[in-house]
């Protein structure tokens, strides 16, 4: 695998954000030049920290968006009401503005194009923008590693990179999505959270031995998970990322 | 199943700030059950400061409490880390 452990201290950078595109009425993606940024694998995340007037500070972890082949770097941020954090970034930051940044760090939750597949994504809510790393990283390498994004959003207007994924999808890459809480007039998808009765009809199956990486809140990471044990699938392939209310 | 746990991914930066390694793909083994798993697996719990939990038995492994000044770092229920070099 290319890219071993990572060994040395972390630093602080001061990065500065370029531009900020919202995905969905919640969601924005920030776009950062991190200057002497070393590059990043899918999957991987950054540190940020705020410093107040009064030099309070808060960090949180944010997974990067953007494939490692892209210039700059990317981070879609949820807006959590009571977040301490992501109000901030997704209402007050403004190109131009400057923010510390550390990373990239992990290395447990990462794929990259070399590892092969199949693989089966899978994601809640704004669980995928990992994911999408990962399926951006793909198309950069233009690999045809056969690819299943399963992907659960409260509604058709909820669904973050909507109209990229629908660009991408092919060459072996298969979106997937199921819509919980409203669906479109005519909708014939999904419309349920996502079960094993619903897994084993996406596949693919545990002979094919998918790599497995289910991201989003808690509770459904541990459901997802508990489903694909169910259906057969080697816990140890099935790679999981968490992320909750704390996060915000 | 607490809805306010993570996995060792979300403390990904603090980890490697305390062991100047990547920590998520080290695997630990538990000093209660004996298993050995990936740190990013760990249960992570949020407090005063982060507490890492074995995920087949919910021993706790690391503790970490972070200051301006000081970090205190207690390994009470780890056995042996396994660090990539």
């Amino acid at each position: 695998m290319a890219g071993t452990a990572v060994l040395g201290r972390l630093a602080w950078r001061v990065a500065d954000v370029i531009d900020l595109v919202p995905e969905t009425p919640r969601v924005k993606t920030i776009l950062f030049n991190v200057p002497d940024w070393p590059g990043h694998r899918a999957g991987q995340h950054v540190d940020i920290r705020l410093t107040a007037e009064d030099g309070y500070q808060a960090e949180r972890s944010y997974s990067i968006a953007s494939a490692p082949e892209t210039a700059h770097v990317e981070l879609t941020v949820e807006r959590l009401d009571d977040g301490e954090v992501s109000p901030y970034l997704t209402d007050e930051l403004r190109p131009g503005d400057q923010i510390e940044v550390r990373g990239p760090v992990g290395g447990y939750f990462v794929w990259e194009p070399s590892q092969g597949g199949p693989v089966l994504l899978i994601a809640g809510g704004s669980g995928v923008v990992p994911l999408m790393a990962m399926i951006r990283a793909r198309a950069a390498a233009g690999s045809s590693v056969k690819t299943r994004l399963l992907f659960s959003s409260r509604g058709w207007d909820d669904i973050i990179y909507r109209d990229e994924l629908e660009r991408l999808s092919g060459n072996g890459l298969s979106v997937l999505h199921t819509l919980t809480r409203s669906q479109p007039d005519g909708w014939d998808g999904y419309a349920r959270r996502i079960d094993a009765e619903m897994l084993a009809e996406v596949g693919p199956s545990s002979e094919e031995q998918p790599l497995i990486y289910v991201c989003g809140p808690t509770p459904f990471v541990e459901a997802v998970a508990e489903a694909l044990v169910h259906l057969g699938h080697d816990p140890r392939v099935i790679k999981t990322e968490r992320f909750g209310p704390t996060g915000g | 199943m607490d809805a306010l746990m993570l996995d060792g991914n979300s403390v990904a930066g603090l980890l490697q700030e305390v062991f100047s390694a990547e920590m998520t793909s080290t695997i630990g083994t538990c000093g209660n059950c004996g298993s050995a798993s990936p740190v990013g697996t760990d249960h992570v719990f949020r407090g005063a400061g982060v507490v890492l939990r074995c995920p087949a038995c919910d021993n706790p492994l690391v503790k970490i409490v972070r200051t301006d000044a000081r970090i205190w770092i207690g390994l009470p229920g780890v056995r042996v880390l396994e660090v990539a070099v």
